[in-house]
């Protein structure tokens, strides 16, 4: 069995977690294992070298963006969040959606920036929320079926953040 | 013939020796060379005090080749022959250069405009690699007298090469071809921002998220760093790799031709000696406005007539008034991208020749709202910082506290139907990463597909710069979609793309071939690494011979000392074998047998395979105080 990305940085595997701890223990790993470290080196360790730096690189981004350390706790768990069978979402939260896609879309037609930027806001205030129910879900009632909602409802607003990015930088 | 010294297994040949190591600055105007000397980091300098080598090459009658102040003073009388900003041309092909009309070279046209393009020189055909190798030469030779590497005082292990940070794989693959051409042993392409920033940081024992804005001759580039404690981890870069102080030259060149224009009437096309003369006054009247309110501008032509005009510090402001806000967007990105406010930056930092221009320094203080950091020399702080990661990257730096944690400039991505980019790695990733990929067949017994590898941000492949094109063949003939190909896409710390491919449901390895659409083939470098060696086999033999006996001493030397500290992590048998081959190898490289020895160094590889997982898994278990990591599934 192989270590799984909260075992690899000595973490508990909660939602919530210390992410100094996971700062610091990822630098230690990269310390030992950067390829830096192996520029003299046989080629042997070489290539063990850029395998583990590589992973550490993988699971420390995993762990560090809250929507990408949900979905890898309910992977832990046994349950995809992406899936094609797992699609339902409340109407309230469609109903949003929609709102903010033509917001944003209104936005970048006016070439408003600051109105997009406003936008950016509104939405990280509202993926802070969303981990905030995830620390309560994940964590104290361990109730992964809305936990799994939740995420989803995070990965979603990612991409909208990621889209007004873009079109702000389009913009520019 | 000299025998090699090799020491008792168990004990290191020398266990204190200073390793010799450099950091080379290749620039596009200017190159550096500098090195780590009792602790400090030095640039180094010629035999006429002169630290800045020009990055100016001229191919001479006699064929022999000038770089440097030499090369430079004669670009006016010889421009097809004096090759500068070498630098702009690397990795690139004919059809990414927009004003060909303005440079003074004979470009030499191919019927296959994505080609790398060559210059016509009377040296024969050069490429921009050739160029680069040239000045790379004359920087080794530099470090190695300076060094006295040839008076026993050890060899030079080899360079950290700084390439600008927006550098694609193209450039960077040409900046490692031009080492190798050099002769020199690249420990690592390093981005000139980063290397500022060790400088920087190391100096000042700064703390806290830094910006670097670094205007190049010929490149710009902004990184965003957060340093703590020896570790330089670099959050977001972004930059433009074909603007730089040349183009503040040009602007005002340009400037010149219109008020000739103006005088003129009856104006002829310029030759290549005058275009060459008029960016050389160009450029010293954009040094000369650093420190003063105008500037006058004298020169004949060749065909007798005088240019004589007067260019003011203000003129000169308004010209160049789009090149300066050209900085600021990628700025204004890697801002975006590594999620920080203004008030977040504790400093900015500016490198670069270019940096000097007061129009630049202020447009950098406006946006900031923060007076630039500028206490380091900008045309040095990039080799001195190349030259602590060099040293650092041979083992002198006892303390093991220096990490350099970079990032990908651009986003990589393949093609998908109808000529859009699906990204596979997005910009910002942290080096070294990886990412697998799953591809199906399209038709019933489909034993091949083509995959286009692109690099860049935009969302058509048109748009962005192809990277390679890979045939998957030997795959099963199955049923249309049932089999699933996996094609891992690795960017190791150099910032360079390999890559791999595997049928899953049957795990057989596909065959990759690459074509790569850019570069150097092996069998180009090999024929140039020939002739310029002198041709003749007896060298090439020799040359290959001594390779093979500096590997095979490197990989013995590694190996025994591994051994001597971490022996009791393997068994005694696996022990016994492994220092077998090690006998094998010592009396393999007294033979005149490259190829012989070169098999004996890949066999004693090898054999160290499991003892290199086991010792990684040990010191990062050693790291994390005791954790172990033996189920680490590498």
């Amino acid at each position: 069995m192989s270590l799984n990305y909260y075992q690899l940085f000595d973490l508990q595997p909660t939602f919530n977690i210390v992410l100094a701890t996971l700062e610091t223990n990822y630098r230690k790993i990269q310390s030992e294992s950067h390829p830096d470290r192996f520029v003299t080196a046989t080629s042997a360790e070489k290539l063990k070298s850029m395998q583990l730096a590589t992973l550490a690189n993988e699971a420390y981004q995993t762990l560090k963006n809250p929507a990408s350390r949900a979905q890898y706790l309910l992977e832990l768990n046994g349950i995809n969040a992406i899936s094609e069978s797992n699609t339902s979402m409340p109407a309230d939260f469609l109903m949003q959606q929609m709102e903010w896609r033509e917001t944003l879309e209104d936005a970048s037609m006016a070439k408003n920036v600051s109105a997009l930027e406003v936008l950016f806001d509104e939405m990280r205030a509202e993926a802070k929320n969303l981990q905030i129910d995830l620390n309560r879900l994940f964590d104290e009632k361990k109730d992964y079926v809305h936990a799994c909602e939740t995420t989803r409802k995070l990965i979603f607003i990612d991409k909208v953040c990621a889209d007004i990015q873009h079109a702000i930088e389009r913009l520019d | 013939m000299a025998l090699l010294q090799i020491s008792e297994p168990g004990q290191s040949a020398a266990p204190h020796q200073h390793k010799l190591a450099i950091g080379i600055d290749l620039g596009t105007t200017n190159s550096l060379v500098a090195t780590v000397k009792s602790g400090m980091a030095t640039v180094l300098q010629d035999e006429h005090g002169h630290a800045l080598l020009p990055s100016v090459v001229r191919y001479m009658p006699d064929g022999s080749v000038v770089v440097g102040h030499e090369a430079q003073a004669q670009q006016s009388h010889d421009p097809a022959n004096t090759i500068a900003s070498a630098k702009r041309f690397m990795g690139r092909s004919l059809k990414d250069i927009a004003d060909r009309a303005h440079i003074p070279y004979s470009f030499v046209d191919s019927a296959d405009s994505s080609k790398l393009l060559q210059l016509q020189t009377r040296a024969g055909l050069k490429t921009p690699v050739e160029i680069s190798a040239d000045i790379l030469k004359t920087l080794k030779a530099r470090a190695e007298k300076s060094l006295g590497v040839d008076g026993g005082r050890g060899e030079l292990l080899g360079a950290v090469i700084t390439v600008p940070a927006y550098f694609d794989d193209a450039q960077r693959q040409a900046t490692k071809d031009a080492a190798r051409l050099a002769g020199l042993n690249v420990l690592r392409l390093l981005n000139e921002p980063t290397a500022a920033a060790v400088a920087y940081g190391l100096d000042n024992a700064a703390e806290g998220t830094f910006v670097i804005y670094d205007l190049g001759g010929g490149t710009f580039d902004v990184s965003i760093l957060k340093l703590t404690k020896g570790v330089f981890e670099v959050l977001a870069t972004n930059g433009d790799s074909a603007l730089g102080g040349d183009d503040f030259d040009h602007r005002i060149y340009c400037w010149i031709l219109d008020k000739i224009r103006e005088s003129n009437s009856d104006f002829t096309p310029l030759g290549e000696q005058d275009t060459r003369l008029l960016l050389t006054k160009a450029r010293q009247a954009k040094e000369w406005l650093t420190d003063n309110h105008e500037a006058q501008i004298v020169c004949r032509l060749s065909n007798g007539s005088l240019v004589d005009v007067t260019l003011s510090a203000t003129q000169f402001v308004e010209l160049t008034q789009q090149l300066v806000l050209k900085t600021l967007s990628p700025t204004r990105k890697a801002m975006r991208d590594a999620n920080l406010t203004l008030e977040e930056i504790k400093g900015v930092v500016l490198v670069g020749g270019a940096t000097r221009m007061p129009q630049v320094r202020q447009a950098v203080e406006d946006y900031f709202k923060q007076t630039p950091l500028t206490n380091l020399d900008p045309d040095k702080v990039v080799a001195l910082g190349a030259a602590i990661q060099a040293n650092a990257l041979v083992g002198n730096r006892s303390d093991n506290d220096l990490l350099l944690l970079d990032v990908t400039p651009l986003s990589l991505g393949l093609e998908t139907m109808g000529g859009l980019v699906e990204k596979i790695i997005p910009r910002n990733s942290t080096l070294p990463v990886a990412r697998a990929q799953d591809f199906t067949t399209y038709k019933n017994g489909q034993t091949a597909m083509s995959i286009q590898v692109v690099q860049g941000e935009r969302e058509l492949v048109a748009d962005c710069r192809s990277l390679a094109r890979f045939e998957l063949r030997g795959i099963p003939a199955m049923a249309a979609g049932a089999a699933r190909i996996r094609v891992t896409f690795q960017v190791d710390a150099d910032g360079l793309l390999s890559v791999s491919a595997r049928e899953q449901t049957t795990s057989i390895e596909a065959h990759v071939v690459v074509k790569p659409s850019y570069g150097l083939s092996e069998d180009e470098i090999t024929q140039m690494l020939k002739s310029s060696f002198g041709s003749a086999e007896a060298d090439k033999k020799a040359r290959m011979l001594a390779e093979a006996r500096v590997n095979a001493g490197a990989i013995i030397s590694a190996v025994t000392i591994a051994l001597s500290h971490d022996g009791d992590l393997i068994t005694a048998e696996e022990k016994l074998a492994i220092e077998a081959e090690i006998g094998a190898l010592q009396t393999l490289s007294l033979s005149d047998d490259a190829v012989a020895i070169n098999k004996g160094v890949d066999k004693l590889n090898h054999a160290t395979e499991a003892f290199a997982a086991a010792r990684m898994n040990a010191s990062v278990s050693r790291a994390l105080s005791g954790k172990n990591l033996d189920s680490i599934n590498l």
